[in-house]
């Protein structure tokens, strides 16, 4: 097991180099000046000293290798530091926004909470939801439940977020007034009143979300149920003379379980990437809006840092895929 | 005895011969949600093609007077904050957000299908190409999307024209950044494929490789192809949406579905009925598009249509 984990880490890191290479020079190679929106009044001598404090008179090889240092070295250092309070990273050059001045990591770390709060939560709760309305309508299979399962999963991932999301607004902001239509990130929950209000905000982008991630999570979970529940194992275990429910919560659930919890866990990037869309319906100020906002901005250093962020998440859960597949499957470690 | 047997061999025999592809049409029609869906995709994309021309009002006009107004027998869809009809616009906006999406399926249909055969078949390329199609599949698609978008959004319509020119972008990006399901679907089947008897037979007769790939290898993976194709569309339309609902896709005043939902945001409050139109245009297609695939699939696996 150690063995196989090893050689997925290893693969890992060409991947990350190839993707950091990708991003990189897409953004190097496309049209445009870092310069273009200095005044024209501005000299060109001094627009020459601009360029050289941001490095830019360096060939392409040495910027590209000193982002990755800044990425790979300087960034965790100053994050051991910010944890430790150790002062190693003083001095160093940290990725600098255009737009704020400030270190591109501050900012990502004050946006990450809202993602995490409202993608996170929406992918557990779409996938608590998902698994039992697969298992279900495959043991069911034809039934009405299914009939229905499969048209609402069907709805699910037809209807794209951002007219799900618009539509709740309307409906529960505009005529009902139930639910804010801007998420509110300077609330601060401290009692009662203001959870309410916190939930209240939640609802919303989380159900839009939610229901985008169980329509995909129920199809497998419905699948991958159907394919065992005919398998010979099957037979055997209700011929024993076991209960209905041991067979099917101990022996096919559990089986069915493992391409599952593999394609839960590649969903997450993309509900990252995906949620970007909802953050922007419902104003909610984390990654995907502050993607958005730096591309506007043309603030290039803050869009490489975010797309690769993205990147390293794809990778990450590929990974952790690849490895509980592993676990799970003692067939796939040994190969 | 022996009598019925010859009968009903004759009775064969003089059948007209059927083609694979009327058995494939028969599994289909059973399945009604993909009729339904078929149907109703039929009717998208005629309207769009022909709506415009029949349509007496155009999708510019602008009339002041009439601007904000709820929908009535002139104007079925209402009108915009310039007075422009947007049963007119919602056309138009049609006619753009199927032509990106069929344009942008072929071409990842094609990249896609080239890239897995030309694993599938040849063996020293296999693993190159499918390790390049596992990089891809690793990349952040929708956040590169908008920055390769971003970034080559001016020089392409300099070059082509402002409508032609970020039509030519986002079909091409969405092309190159969604064949690689195709292409890993393609390499499976022919890998299979590349095992039977008849491609033994069709190799010791001496076929070319070319010969080999357009003549038994391509029409025996079209089903796969023709599910993906589906699949495409809908992922298409959708991502052609989004971009232009994140303002990053075509400009305002060249409407497509999406952008008419991204305009009708700004008005939410006072006129809530207005994001309805071209959201409900997009959730329709895409699931009629998405209920073919459905059907499609069902009555291409051999497995299923005997039953």
């Amino acid at each position: 097991m150690l063995n196989f984990t090893i050689r997925r880490l290893l693969m890992a890191i060409p991947t990350l180099l190839f993707i950091s290479l990708v991003i990189f020079l897409l953004l190097e190679l496309a049209p445009g000046d870092p310069m273009a929106n200095v005044p024209l009044t501005v000299p060109p001598d001094v627009k020459e000293k601009m360029r050289e404090a941001l490095g830019l008179d360096q060939p392409t090889y040495v910027r590209f290798l000193k982002w990755i240092q800044q990425f790979f070295w300087v960034e965790p250092i100053h994050l051991i530091d910010s944890l430790f309070g150790t002062h190693w990273g003083e001095g160093m050059q940290r990725v600098i926004s255009w737009q704020t001045r400030s270190p591109v990591m501050d900012i990502v770390a004050q946006r990450i909470p809202q993602t995490l709060w409202v993608v996170g939560l929406s992918y557990v709760l779409g996938a608590l939801i998902a698994v039992p309305i697969g298992v279900i309508s495959a043991y069911k299979q034809y039934s009405i439940f299914d009939q229905l399962g499969t048209f609402i999963s069907m709805i699910g991932f037809s209807v794209p977020t951002f007219f799900t999301g618009v539509l709740l607004i309307v409906i529960f902001s505009v005529y009902l007034g139930w639910f804010p239509s801007i998420y509110d990130t300077t609330l601060k929950v401290h009692d009662w009143h203001t959870f309410t209000l916190q939930v209240k905000q939640m609802i919303m982008p989380v159900f839009v979300l939610a229901l985008y991630n169980a329509a995909q999570i129920s199809r497998f979970m419905r699948a991958s149920m159907l394919d065992n529940l005919n398998q010979d194992y099957v037979r055997t275990a209700r011929a024993k003379g076991l209960s209905e429910k041991v067979v099917v919560v101990v022996h096919v659930l559990r089986n069915s379980m493992i391409p599952v919890v593999t394609v839960i866990a590649l969903g997450v990037p993309q509900v990252f990437g995906g949620a970007i869309i909802t953050e922007q319906v419902f104003k909610v100020n984390g990654l995907g809006q502050l993607l958005i906002t730096a591309i506007n901005a043309n603030d290039l250093p803050m869009v490489q840092t975010l797309t690769f962020i993205f990147a390293i998440l794809i990778v990450l859960f590929n990974l952790i895929a690849d490895i509980l597949y592993g676990v799970l499957d003692p067939r796939i470690r040994y190969d | 005895m022996t009598e019925v047997a010859k009968k009903s061999s004759v009775e064969q025999a003089i059948r007209p011969p059927r083609s694979q592809w009327w058995d494939v049409w028969d599994q289909f029609k059973t399945h009604k949600g993909a009729l339904v869906g078929a149907a109703f995709f039929l009717f998208i994309v005629l309207a769009v093609i022909i709506g415009p021309y029949i349509w007496h009002i155009g999708y510019e006009t602008i009339d002041i007077r009439a601007r904000n107004q709820a929908p009535s027998f002139a104007h079925p869809f209402g009108t915009d904050q310039l007075g422009r009809d947007t049963f007119a616009r919602m056309l138009k906006g049609g006619q753009t957000s199927v032509a990106v999406g069929v344009t942008a399926m072929a071409l990842s249909l094609v990249f896609g299908t080239f890239i897995g055969v030309v694993a599938g078949y040849f063996k020293k390329l296999d693993g190159p190409l499918m390790r390049f199609t596992d990089l891809f599949l690793a990349l952040p698609l929708l956040p590169l999307l908008l920055v390769i978008i971003m970034l080559f959004r001016d020089p392409l319509r300099a070059a082509f024209g402002p409508e032609s020119g970020i039509f030519i972008l986002i079909v091409f990006v969405i092309g190159i950044t969604s064949w690689m399901q195709t292409a890993r679907i393609v390499r499976g089947d022919v890998l299979a494929l590349k095992e039977r008897e008849f491609i033994l037979a069709a190799r010791s007769i001496g076929t070319p490789n070319r010969r080999m790939i357009t003549r038994h290898l391509l029409p025996n993976v079209l089903s796969p192809i023709m599910v993906s194709a589906t699949l495409g569309i809908a992922n298409a339309i959708i991502t052609e949406s989004a971009l232009s609902f994140l303002g990053l896709g075509f400009p305002s005043d060249f409407p497509t579905w999406g952008r008419l939902l991204f305009d009708a945001t700004d008005y939410l409050q006072q006129y809530p009925e207005r994001v309805i139109w071209p959201g409900l245009a997009i959730s329709l297609t895409v699931l009629a598009v998405n209920y073919i695939g459905d059907g499609l699939r069902d009555a291409l696996d051999p497995r299923i249509r005997g039953r």
